[in-house]
């Protein structure tokens, strides 16, 4: 009977009131989860006097099934079955925070859908007043769960044979301004950097249909500059036509243009939700579209190291609701991205297993059931000057996005993408013949700037620019350099 | 013009140490090399004429190289193009492709503006050497 306290004078489990979550079973050191769970690893700060193991229960049980009272009405149900578990809880060394692990079971969520998932598992616990800060650092997405979700359009290795290109990082660019080039104008920087070299230019994330530039006239012209530069190279070349708009009905009727006018790929902001980048998603799967999405609004959640969601988790999230390229980090460009947590985003996007490394910031193992890969993306103050560096970090499946560092070359825009072209095939041809890319890079690019003045220009413009600042975002595990 | 598909356009044409350090490089991955000719050098021509079979079993450099030179001689005015391929799950593509031979002269592609309803463009591309049937294309 509810409300009845047991013989000891403890409350029992069942009567009415508040009973503290890890007695609740939320708390379960005992549980092994099992391979078809959802796990997360928590990063949180408790409340000064709050018991780390009651805040690590009450963010299981508050992203699953509790309230902040005991109900009669869960008895009703196999509780036990749909309560998540917190199974483990660890200090993280010099701080006042601790990792919780916690698992959900499977049918806890709809299949197929980020918005179902994320409103359970960050839905109402980072405002909890028993926590000072919460993140999610990880999550392992078991591929009972993969296979529910549609995944990338096409994928890495569909993107290049569409392309025709191989062997080499592509190149991309960003127009720049962002904001105010009128549609003709705008149009002329996409001709310059494709017929220069690159293999995309991409509208900013802002540009969408303002006053200075309706979306259909820049649809006409960036696809007349698109078209023109593949006549100019005999490559094919593309254009990320953003149709980010107010509605979906707004955004499917530029997508549906964008195909009209043949363009190869199209683009999307973060910032129109998880729902509809599912639908886009399926969009450009059958319409055989390349989809990028430009992550747009994502640090005001990623970037804190003690509360919000690690872009990692961001990754997996959208590697499942599916598009070709995602920006990533730069690692050496004016954007936030310690080098070992940018290693492990990629890893996630591209691979198909993703063992656990604490190093890069993996929590977890993950497993990807053969969905394809996305296709990372660097942008944001990178120069032809990095290359070596570029191409260690980042690796050949990525869009190396130059924009200043295409645009802003002191002989134009098409000499500015042909000295990042030349930049990227010299170092990759020198890695290919064995060389110490890494260490002997500057060596490359000056010898192969020997006969480029387009190179030779870029090299001397922006030689000295680099962006060293420490990063907020880093793994606790700090690799130990062993030579 | 230049046509710049390939790993490698951009940089001065290789020597034949050149190409076989790129060869060398697939095969310490593991990637058979094969060699392909055309005289269809549009950018959406995927499948260009194998010169045999993909090399599987071929790992000396050497032995691909005198495949090369004698798909030189049987076509010197034909685009030909060296590709090494990656077989691993999850990839099953190309891994390196680079053109290794252009005719001398490269006339180009004339882009086609065919205006269609409300402002849009009909854009279409074709070689001027194409104009030509093939094996007659680069004299």
């Amino acid at each position: 009977m509810a409300g009845v306290s047991s013989s000891d004078g403890k409350k029992s489990r069942w009567s009415a009131g508040v009973t503290p979550y890890a007695e609740m079973g939320y708390y379960n050191p005992d549980y092994e989860p099992k391979d078809t769970d959802i796990l997360c690893a928590f990063r949180f700060v408790p409340q000064e006097g709050v018991d780390p193991i009651e805040a690590a229960a009450a963010v299981a049980g508050e992203s699953s099934t509790a309230t902040w009272t005991v109900v009669w009405t869960d008895r009703l149900t196999a509780y036990e079955h749909y309560q998540a578990k917190c199974y483990r809880v660890v200090p993280v060394p010099g701080t006042n925070q601790y990792i919780a692990y916690i698992a959900y079971d499977l049918d806890l969520f709809e299949e197929g859908s980020i918005a179902n998932m994320t409103s359970s598992i960050i839905g109402n616990v980072f405002g909890f007043k028993a926590l000072k800060s919460l993140r999610l650092e990880d999550m392992r997405i078991p591929p009972h769960y993969v296979k529910t979700f549609q995944g990338p359009p096409h994928g890495i290795v569909m993107e290049r044979e569409y392309l025709n290109k191989y062997g080499r990082p592509l190149l991309g660019a960003t127009t720049k301004p962002k904001l105010g080039l009128s549609a003709r104008n705008y149009g002329r920087v996409v001709y310059e950097a494709l017929r220069g070299g690159l293999d995309f230019v991409k509208d900013d994330e802002n540009i969408n249909s303002q006053p200075f530039m309706r979306w259909r006239d820049r649809f006409l012209y960036c696809m007349e500059a698109v078209n023109k530069a593949m006549a100019a190279t005999g490559e094919i070349k593309g254009h990320y036509l953003n149709v980010t708009a107010g509605t979906m009905e707004e955004m499917y009727e530029r997508a549906e243009f964008a195909k009209e006018l043949g363009s190869v790929i199209i683009m999307i902001d973060l910032t129109v939700g998880y729902t509809a980048i599912q639908s886009m998603a399926k969009w450009a799967r059958k319409n055989g579209v390349l989809l990028h999405l430009h992550r747009a609004g994502h640090s005001t959640f990623t970037r804190q190291k003690t509360h919000g969601v690690s872009f990692r988790v961001l990754a997996k999230w959208m590697r499942l609701a599916g598009v070709d390229h995602l920006h990533a980090g730069t690692v050496v460009g004016k954007l936030e991205g310690d080098p070992n947590n940018v290693r492990g985003y990629y890893a996630t996007l591209r691979e198909n297993h993703v063992p656990a490394n604490p190093a890069y910031g993996l929590y977890f193992d993950q497993d990807w059931a053969s969905m394809p890969g996305v296709m990372p993306v660097a942008s944001g103050g990178i120069h032809a000057g990095q290359m070596h560096l570029l191409l260690h970090y980042l690796g050949e499946d990525v869009v190396l996005q130059f924009g200043g560092g295409t645009i802003g070359h002191p002989d134009g825009i098409a000499e500015g993408a042909t000295a990042n072209r030349v930049a990227v095939e010299a170092m990759i041809q020198a890695r290919n013949a064995g060389r110490d890319y890494l260490n002997e890079g500057p060596d490359i690019l000056a010898k192969a700037a020997r006969w480029s003045p387009s190179l030779r220009k870029a090299l001397e413009v922006w030689k000295d620019v680099s962006f060293n600042f420490e990063s907020t975002d880093t793994p606790d595990v700090t690799v130990t350099p062993t030579a | 013009m230049r046509i710049t598909q390939g790993t490698f356009s951009y940089l001065p044409d290789f020597t034949d140490d050149e190409i076989r350090e790129q060869i060398q490089y697939c095969l310490d991955n593991d990637w058979p090399i094969s060699i392909e000719y055309t005289d269809d050098p549009h950018p959406r021509n995927t499948y260009w004429e194998m010169w045999g079979l993909p090399m599987f079993d071929i790992k000396d450099p050497s032995a691909i190289m005198m495949e090369l030179d004698a798909c030189r001689r049987a076509f010197p005015n034909h685009y030909i193009r060296v590709s090494g391929y990656d077989r691993r799950l999850g990839r099953q593509t190309v891994a390196l492709q680079f053109i290794v031979q252009r005719p001398k002269h490269e006339p180009g592609f004339h882009l086609e503006r065919i205006e269609s309803h409300d402002r849009t463009v009909r854009y279409v591309i074709r070689s001027y050497a194409a104009d030509k049937p093939s094996g007659e294309r680069y004299g």
